[in-house]
């Protein structure tokens, strides 16, 4: 796999060097060839329940809901008929998108084709995981979401900025906030990230 | 001990260390001061009051106030660190005095720092239940409740400690216990709680909409110094609050009298800061001036730390009980109904005062020559209803005069929000009609006269706000003293007493007398001028009475003291015609200085509306403050946005073998795209030639990666696709692809690329680098807004492809080699087809026959991962073929030899599909977005501007983009103009392939002008210029092929 390369490659010691464990740390590291799917229906659909059935996980159901496992395969709502799914315990793989697809293209007798939409989408944003006590704080330099526990609970994601650069932001769990850009902001976000975990390195050291 | 400085039998001193001496500098004198000092308490205690002169008239002038609203004492506070800013404008009053702090008087008027400031700053975004502004009594009264209830809390406030007005005064207690004492012991047990936070040293500058307030946090008293990396000097915190509570105090208003701008006239409430925050006394001999009770807890407080104040002048005419107690404990002699009408300073005064009393020597008894102009001696009389001096003016040595004109409740932040304010006739002030939604007005900000009204407006803002937003907790109203304070006389404008115009000021005498009203406004007894002036009886000849009732002449009754403005300014504006108050403000400049009229602007409306007799100052208008409340720099409102981090860079996975090639970068909206790749000593023109020679002969390569690219699905996406391009999308066949054009609904061209048809029911639309976002946005409006019904989904895929366009002759051998599954004969691979191909090195991808050049082109589609290895691939490939990169600038000049149009570019939202040459592509059968403009006469013109090729005649000037073209002959001179211009280039470069300059234009009636010789200017001179067909190389086709 030496011919891939991720977005924030090239950013991974940059990135180990900014970060700090224990209080009040926070770290920093890319979550490199996840498979991710740009899923286009409108939920309640027969072709949601087909997308839903071939994925193994149900779509959620409004603005900041995610479903299925943060260690594996989630999915984000994007938009009322558009979610991205995540699985951040593999790696991408040629026609990633080909098997739920499928679904959509159901030619079997009594099945029949569906609206929808299903996409390989694993190159189009990089996933960047923020963990520690700060990791909040660093984020709050720039998120203009109120990121506190009980209005952002764990699970949870929006669309939103970070700093100038568009992206989503997913509280996988208590401590840890997914971060996913578009690839081509990766290293951009990168650089503001470090920049703004600047201050919790030192008071640290 | 130095000369201002008390001890701490005479001063509680809350705010300063006595143990934590330290030294500033100001203007090269060392000054001893304690941690907790400002600059200005420091200059105090240092036995001075002056600061640097007026900005215009260059008066001497001294501190005049405690806190933001000092209107005289800036300094320029020196660098202290290396890449640290030297901060101007700054008032003296909120400078914290830190060991080694080094600063200068300015006049008036500062610089930016010219070498930068390189320090960090930041900002951050805050959510809270509730947020208070102002941690007085008031302000900390309502944090205690609110916070209590676990309601999520946020207290700012601008000082270093918490207590606002509390540390100005002593003696005064709540719940029992010292005031001082309560405050910090109840912020002490907050602090702990979790959702609660309080901030000292954090202004709340900005309030908005939806509670969105904006606060400046100063990080420490030594700002300059960083405590690390990474740790801003000052953060701009943006906080959301679903509830506000403003508890942001009252600042005194001076009063408006002859020389009333010298050093030593104070604030009283500063005069009283200084005793018991500081512990510094402002003077050594001190008069007392008011309109109403507040002057008497500082008569009090001087009197118990030894200081002599033998005299208050109050300009009610009889004293109430507090006045009547205060003077009675202190002996000092009550002035009443009466007001103080001028100073004077001299140097026989100076020594009589400071030979008694030690004021104006230093502290080893040298003669200090650094308080020029100070206070020597008040004159005071009686005063009329009026305000006029109606009787005998006396005169009393001081060295300080401490005035009180009442309060002004501190409203910015509630106006800003436009909430509205109506004067309070027994308070003289404006308070606040209603708080604004979702917010509460509490304290002296609201009116109230007593610390126990304050604690309990505090207290039940607190409680109510919490329980607003859901959470709840017993109620507790701390108790303290609310004894309702006498009444209140203000005196807008006291007039100079008879027969002098301004004590002391003999130079001043006569004032600037270019007032069209002043013969007429100045006679009959009254201070009024204005609309009734003709009525009033008689212009007197009486020469006396002219010179008592001249206000033309009070050019040393100051109202804008940073400014400069004099009584004599305000009515010069009113002679101008100006009534309501936002035009004087505006004709004199009161109120728009650094201070923002703090302690001038309701003194300005009160002087007009006495000069125009009416009733109160309101009747003038009110004043609407804006941000900032105080002065930011703009440093911190930066932030991290500059050097790298100023604006997202865009980087395609190549991009590192660019950098590494030494590409020079072009900004195409975010994106870095390579413009060139110069060789050793190229400059761009040479690199682009060589670059476009390579793609006629041999073969280039471009990262094509930014590229908009959309992926549609849907069994009526053929039909969408035929609505939304000017020509036909349905019946595309699978595996290929077809260039096309994008409208407006007023048939303007917005967008254009190639899409291909990868099933029966899939597109893949590719879009310009620009206008990706924009055309996607634009599908889905017209899916969700028109055709709902349509089956039809859109998702954009920029990022998941990396493209690499391979184009020129031998770019088929290279993809010959990449790609050694798929057969790329002319004859297997057409034109605008496409293939699935796994690359030899693994890589799947997707190759495309496109074009952009002319040339034998392919375009070659990798999952982004693998672009820098396609990319890395197509190199290797094309090295025997001596392959070579190139960037925006080749591929802008290669596809303008071939006359193809870039959007944007060549057009500007005025072109149609037909203006531009491209009617071909215009469907006449189908309906399309725009169809119907076409039938407009005017888009069926035969003469609208065309697009066409030009060429310099000399065939050597390269003509500049954006030039005008005009017809051959047009005379171009000024008395000839205006010169009729016929279109403009729009494209100009020089070709390899040609061997000359060439360009492209819009032009009036162009394709019917082919072979008109017109004119376009080129540095300075006329150019002949041909108009010719777009199309200079291979008209053809024949190179498409290979």
């Amino acid at each position: 796999m030496h011919l891939r390369r991720s977005p924030a490659h090239g950013a991974a010691a940059e990135m180990a060097a900014a970060s700090v464990a224990g209080p009040p740390g926070v770290m920093l590291r890319e979550i490199a060839f996840a498979p991710q799917l740009g899923v286009r229906t409108v939920p309640g659909s027969a072709s949601a329940s087909r997308i839903e059935r071939a994925l193994g996980v149900s779509l959620p159901s409004s603005v900041g809901e995610t479903t299925g496992d943060p260690d594996a395969l989630h999915c984000v709502w994007i938009s009322p008929d558009e979610f991205l799914t995540i699985d951040v315990s593999r790696t991408q793989e040629h026609g990633e998108a080909g098997a739920v697809a499928a679904a959509l293209d159901d030619d079997r007798p009594g099945a029949g084709r569906v609206p929808g939409q299903v996409v390989d989408l694993s190159g189009n944003r990089a996933i960047l995981e923020l963990t520690g006590p700060s990791a909040r704080a660093v984020l709050e330099k720039g998120c203009h979401v109120d990121l506190h526990p009980r209005a952002f609970p764990v699970g949870h994601a929006v669309s939103t900025l970070v700093g100038p650069v568009p992206m989503i932001v997913h509280r996988s769990h208590g401590e840890t906030f997914r971060l996913l850009p578009r690839s081509s902001f990766a290293q951009y976000t990168v650089r503001w990230l470090i920049d703004a975990m600047l201050e919790f390195r030192t008071i640290r050291a | 001990m130095t000369a201002g400085r008390v001890g701490p039998d005479c001063s509680p001193g809350h705010g300063i260390d006595r143990t934590a001496p330290i030294t500033v500098t100001v203007d090269g004198r060392p000054m001893a001061a304690f941690a907790g000092d400002t600059v200005a308490s420091a200059h105090i205690a240092s036995g001075r009051l002056s600061c640097g002169p007026s900005l215009y008239l260059s008066r001497p002038r001294g501190i005049v106030a405690a806190g933001v609203e000092e209107p005289n004492a800036l300094l320029t506070v020196d660098a202290r660190t290396p890449g640290g800013p030297s901060e101007s404008m700054l008032p003296a009053t909120t400078v914290e005095a830190v060991e080694g702090l080094s600063a200068r008087w300015l006049q008036g008027m500062g610089v930016l720092d010219p070498l930068g400031d390189d320090a960090y700053y930041d900002r951050k975004y805050v959510h809270t239940d509730v947020l208070i502004v102002g941690a007085g009594p008031a302000g900390i009264a309502a944090a205690r409740e609110a916070a209590k209830t676990g309601a999520r809390t946020v207290l700012v406030d601008e000082q270093s400690m918490p207590g606002g007005s509390l540390l100005s005064g002593r003696g005064e207690t709540v719940d029992g216990v010292d005031a001082v004492a309560w405050a910090r012991t109840a912020l002490e047990r907050l602090t702990g709680q979790p959702d609660f936070a309080y901030m000292h040293r954090t202004t709340a500058i900005g309030s908005y909409d939806a509670n969105y307030v904006v606060a400046v946090e100063r990080r420490a008293a030594d700002v300059d110094t960083p405590a690390a990396p990474g740790v801003p000097r000052e953060r701009v915190w943006h906080i959301r609050a679903k509830r506000v509570i403003l508890a942001t105090g009252a600042h005194e208003r001076p009063l408006v009298f002859a020389d009333n701008d010298r050093p030593g006239v104070m604030l009283a409430g500063a005069v009283r800061t200084y005793l018991n925050r500081y512990a510094v006394a402002a003077g050594k001999n001190i008069i007392l001036a008011t309109t109403d009770d507040s002057v008497y807890g500082l008569l009090e407080d001087l009197h118990s730390a030894g200081i002599a104040v033998p005299l208050v002048v109050d300009s009610r005419p009889e004293p109430s009980a507090r006045a009547r107690a205060a003077l009675e404990a202190t002996g000092a002699r009550g002035a009443f109904g009466a007001a103080v009408v001028g100073t004077s300073a001299g140097a026989d005064a100076s020594t009589e005062v400071g030979t008694s009393e030690g004021v104006g020597t230093s502290a080893d008894g040298q003669a200090d020559a650094g308080d020029e102009g100070r206070v020597t001696a008040v004159s005071f009389a009686p005063v009329d209803e009026f305000g006029r001096p109606s009787g005998d003016v006396e005169t009393a040595a001081a060295d300080t005069l401490a005035v009180s004109g009442g309060h002004s409740p501190v409203l910015h932040l509630h106006t800003q929000r436009q909430g509205r304010v109506h004067w309070d006739e027994s308070l003289a002030a404006f308070v606040p009609e209603a708080p604004v939604a979702g917010q509460a007005v509490v304290g002296s900000a609201n009116g109230a006269v007593s610390l126990g009204v304050a604690l309990e407006q505090g207290a039940h803002a607190g409680h109510s706000a919490a329980a607003e937003t859901g959470a709840r907790g017993p109620l507790v109203v701390p108790t303290a003293s609310a004894v309702a304070p006498g009444p209140v006389r203000p005196l807008w404008l006291i007039a100079a007493p008879h027969g002098s115009a301004a004590p002391g000021s003999p130079d001043r005498d006569g004032g600037p007398g270019e007032s069209d009203l002043g013969e007429s406004a100045a006679s009959d007894g009254r201070s009024g001028v204005g609309d009734s002036r003709d009525d009033r009886p008689g212009t007197s000849d009486d020469e006396d009475d002219d010179a008592a009732f001249a206000p033309e002449r009070w050019s040393t009754h100051f109202v804008d003291l940073q400014r400069d403005q004099t009584v004599a300014d305000v009515l010069r504006a009113i002679g101008a015609g100006m009534r309501s108050v936002e035009h004087i403000k505006r004709y004199t400049s009161i109120s728009t200085a650094g201070d923002q009229g703090k302690t001038s602007s309701v003194n300005a409306m009160g002087v007009i509306a006495s000069l125009l007799e009416d009733a109160d100052p309101a009747s003038v208008g009110t004043s609407t403050n804006r941000p900032p409340y105080t002065p930011v720099a703009f440093a911190a409102l930066a932030g991290r946005r500059r050097g790298e981090l100023y604006e997202p860079a865009r980087v395609t996975n190549i991009h590192p073998w660019h950098v590494a090639h030494g590409a020079e970068f072009e900004d195409v909206g975010q994106w870095k795209r390579p413009r060139y790749f110069p060789r050793t000593d190229e400059d761009m023109d040479a690199a682009v030639l060589r670059e476009c020679a390579a793609v006629r002969t041999t073969v280039g390569f471009q990262d094509v990666s930014t590229l908009g690219k959309i992926e549609i699905r849907g069994t009526d996406a053929p039909e969408f696709l035929n609505r939304i391009y000017t020509n036909g999308f349905a019946k595309l066949p699978v595996g290929r692809g077809r260039y096309g054009l994008m409208c407006g609904a007023d048939g303007m061209l917005f967008d254009d690329g190639v899409t291909m048809r990868l099933a029966e029911d899939r597109f893949l639309m590719t879009t310009t680098t620009g206008g990706a976002a924009g055309v996607l946005d634009w599908l889905e409006e017209w899916h969700q807004t028109e055709w709902p019904h349509m089956d039809v989904f859109f998702t954009s895929v920029t990022e998941q492809w990396n493209t690499i366009a391979v184009a020129g002759p031998r770019s088929r051998d290279v993809v010959a080699k990449i790609a050694p599954d798929i057969d790329v004969s002319n004859e297997a691979f057409g034109f605008m087809e496409f293939r699935e191909a796994q690359l030899s090195n693994g890589i799947p991808a997707r190759i495309c026959r496109i074009s952009f050049s002319g040339e034998l082109a392919f375009e070659v589609n990798v999952s982004a991962f693998y672009g820098l290895a396609a990319w890395e691939l197509v190199a290797e490939a094309g090295e025997e073929f001596d392959i070579t990169p190139y960037g925006t600038e080749t591929m802008h000049v290669l596809r303008a030899e071939k006359g193809l149009v870039i959007i944007g570019q060549d057009t500007d939202g005025t072109v149609t599909p037909h203006d531009a040459g491209m009617g071909w592509a215009v469907s006449r059968l189908k309906d399309f977005i725009g169809k119907r403009s076409f039938q407009r006469a005017d888009t069926v013109r035969p003469d609208r501007k065309h697009f066409v090729g030009v060429l310099p005649v000399d065939g050597v000037t390269r003509l500049d983009e954006g030039a005008q073209l005009i017809a051959a002959g047009t005379p171009v001179t000024p008395e000839a103009g205006p010169v009729p211009m016929i279109g403009h280039v729009t494209s100009s470069y020089v070709s390899a392939e040609l061997g000359r300059p060439f360009g492209l234009a819009l032009v009036e009636n162009g394709f019917n002008r082919m072979g008109e010789i017109v004119q376009s200017p080129v540095d300075g001179t006329l150019v002949d210029v041909e108009i010719t067909s777009s199309v200079f190389i291979d008209p053809e086709g024949k190179r498409r092929d290979g």
